[in-house]
């Protein structure tokens, strides 16, 4: 069990628009997997079935070995072990940086308000914030919320942290100092699961890349083979869009 | 190749600034335009002063009976001698102190609250016991307190009352429908849909009919339910079907994000709710809260119809009284403004809030 993700079988249909096909997927503890695609293949709506944002019809998906299903009990322990980043950083407005950080650990985690409070000023200075611990996220530049967001999820000292898309809504200039703590993070061993169309991260980084189209997973290969040795037809073309834009 | 110095801000040209460019820009900009400040001008001109000259410049303000007024201007020595009746309806002349520590007190509780720093728990503590204070003042009974009927209750006083029971009741049971309009179990939902549509639907009036007619016939003979209660009662559950419409605009303003984020982070249903969306769908929705409440606190006047003397009631009942017929204007005059500083005064507070509030603060 050495599969802290395992997808077999997965299907979804958004009405009767199939979304995702015949999906199977396992990551390892430690992992670092990258998922790329065109728009509208699905790559969100896989990533949203793991901490079911999004639910899938038919066939299984586990966290650290606990089915994703409509059982309460099993979406609680997946969803306090799962954290997640997303395209738009969805912080909470009303509460300032700080707040945003301590609401999981108070909350979901139960911890004591002055250890939360540490934890959270720990990931702040992590991702290079923590002198902005008392604004409101609206005051912040896009590169720097994003960051919240990515302390805000390791305050729940996940297991697990999915990105989808978080640097798309940044200016060039703050997409670095974004994937910069990412790398930082993957190289600390989180297993993570990152939609982006940054391939040089997915260089860097990625244990594996995994390209998906119509729903379905077409190709997934280690970076060095998934970049210069493509086997689909779909990849190529997909490479050869994104490397020349 | 080129370089360009860069140029210093300059101020706009005259004619674009000050007073003339102003009236020139909003009011005389085209000849339709233009008829109509006429327009608007000559008609202030046709109220205004006449107003003024009744209320001010003729007006007599001493004395203490109606032969003291010259009957030219308004006799605000109407309003003067009968204040007392206004404010506190029947309430016996000589337990006024009762009803005067309640409001003193509310005034004081509300400066404490709002302009002294910390003391949470206490501040919580007294909101919460203070209506049960309050009404232990006023009703008596307790403590060697004479008994003071609520019947006997009215003018302002009764106004207030209503008015902030039924916020103060309103509030929660409309937060409680939103969210069960929003409920993904459909009994739930449609129960509340069609409690919101039911009540929306019917005239305050008729809920108040209902209230003191039908509700009665729901508690066994002889319970004699306190009328007071059923008009609150009937204004609470009425005005909540409106804060849940306002609130509902409110969780529309939410991003689906906020929602998925609070979901991620692993927090439950209620926590959601308390501590993301409400928090934020409130501050979106505070001007419509206090529209709502606004209309509220005018629409109190209406329990005049099933036998409440509340602040206008109390006029018609002094106008009637022999010694001073014919004072009616003077006393809707008086009505009017005291409904206007209340109402204005909350339209202020709103404003303060929302800016206070604001999420999208800057800098
Ligand atoms: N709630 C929904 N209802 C209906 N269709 C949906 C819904 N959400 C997504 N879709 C459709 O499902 C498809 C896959 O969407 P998804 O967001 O997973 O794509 P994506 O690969 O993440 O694309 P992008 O790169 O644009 O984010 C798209 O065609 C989208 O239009
Ligand atoms: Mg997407």
């Amino acid at each position: 069990m050495s599969n802290i993700i395992e997808m077999k079988g997965v299907n979804k249909w958004y009405g009767d628009f199939h979304v995702l096909k015949d999906i199977n997927l396992d990551v390892k503890k430690g992992e670092i997997v990258v998922v790329a695609g065109p728009s509208g293949s699905g790559k969100s709506t896989l990533i949203r079935c793991i901490n079911r944002l999004e639910e899938h019809q038919e066939g299984i998906i586990r966290v650290k070995g606990i089915e994703v299903n409509s059982d309460i009990k099993n979406l609680r322990q997946i969803r306090s072990n799962v954290a997640m980043v997303f395209q738009h950083f969805n912080l909470f407005p009303h509460l300032s940086v700080l707040e945003n950080l301590i609401l999981a650990p108070i909350w979901v985690y139960k911890k004591p308000k002055k250890e939360a409070i540490e934890t959270a000023m720990y990931y702040l200075n992590k991702v290079n914030i923590a002198d902005q611990a008392n604004k409101y996220p609206n005051q912040l530049s896009g590169g720097q919320q994003q960051r919240v967001a990515i302390a805000r999820a390791l305050c729940k000292n996940p297991d697990i942290m999915l990105f989808d898309e978080p640097t798309s809504a940044l200016d060039p200039e703050m997409i670095k100092e974004v994937l910069d703590v990412m790398i930082n993070l993957a190289q600390e061993g989180k297993t993570m699961v990152v939609v982006t169309h940054e391939m040089g991260f997915a260089k860097k980084v990625a244990n594996r890349v995994i390209f998906m189209d119509e729903g379905q997973i077409v190709e997934e290969n280690d970076p060095q083979n998934f970049f210069h040795n493509p086997q689909s037809d779909r990849l190529k073309l997909f490479l050869k869009q994104i490397l020349n834009h | 190749m080129a370089v360009y110095p860069l140029k210093p801000a300059r101020k706009p040209p005259l004619k674009e600034r000050g007073l003339i460019a102003w009236l020139r820009k909003n009011l005389l900009s085209s000849p339709f335009n233009i008829a109509l400040t006429i327009f608007g001008v000559a008609i202030l001109y046709m109220i205004i002063p006449p107003f003024i000259k009744w209320a001010f410049i003729d007006a007599n303000f001493v004395g203490n009976s109606k032969a003291d007024c010259t009957g030219d201007g308004a006799c605000w020595v109407f309003i003067k001698e009968k204040l007392n009746m206004f404010i506190f309806g029947f309430y016996p002349q000589d337990i006024l102190w009762r009803p005067k520590v309640v409001m003193l007190g509310l005034v004081a509780l509300l400066i404490f609250a709002k302009f002294v720093k910390g003391f949470n728990k206490l501040k919580l503590f007294l909101i919460v016991i203070y209506p049960i204070i309050g009404y232990i003042l006023l009703h008596g009974g307790y403590f060697g307190l004479e008994v003071v009927e609520t019947s006997k209750w009215g003018g302002l006083l009764l106004t207030l009352i209503i008015a902030s029971v039924g916020i103060v009741l309103s509030f929660p049971i409309g937060v409680i429908l939103a969210l069960g309009r929003q409920s993904k179990l459909p009994i739930i939902r449609s129960l509340s849909i069609f409690y919101i549509e039911l009540i929306r639907g019917v005239p305050l009036i008729t809920v108040l009919f209902m209230a003191s007619v039908v509700l009665p016939l729901f508690f066994p003979q002889g319970v004699d339910f306190d009328k007071l209660a059923r008009a609150l009662i009937g204004i609470s559950l009425f005005e909540a079907a409106y804060v849940a419409e306002n609130i509902r605009s409110g969780f529309q303003a939410i991003p689906k994000g906020q929602y998925e984020a609070a979901d991620s982070l692993g927090l439950t249903y209620w926590q959601k709710m308390g501590l993301i969306i409400l928090p934020q769908a409130i501050r979106v929705t505070i001007p419509n809260l206090v529209g709502t409440f606004i209309s509220l606190f005018k629409d109190t006047s209406l329990v005049m119809i099933i036998g409440l003397f509340d602040l206008l009631s109390m006029v018609n009942v002094a106008a009637n009284d022999r010694d001073w017929l014919g004072m009616e204007t003077e006393g809707y005059v008086f009505v009017a403004f005291i409904f206007w500083i209340f109402t204005f005064g909350m339209s202020l507070y709103s404003k303060y809030l929302e800016k206070k509030l604001d999420i999208n603060k800057k800098g």
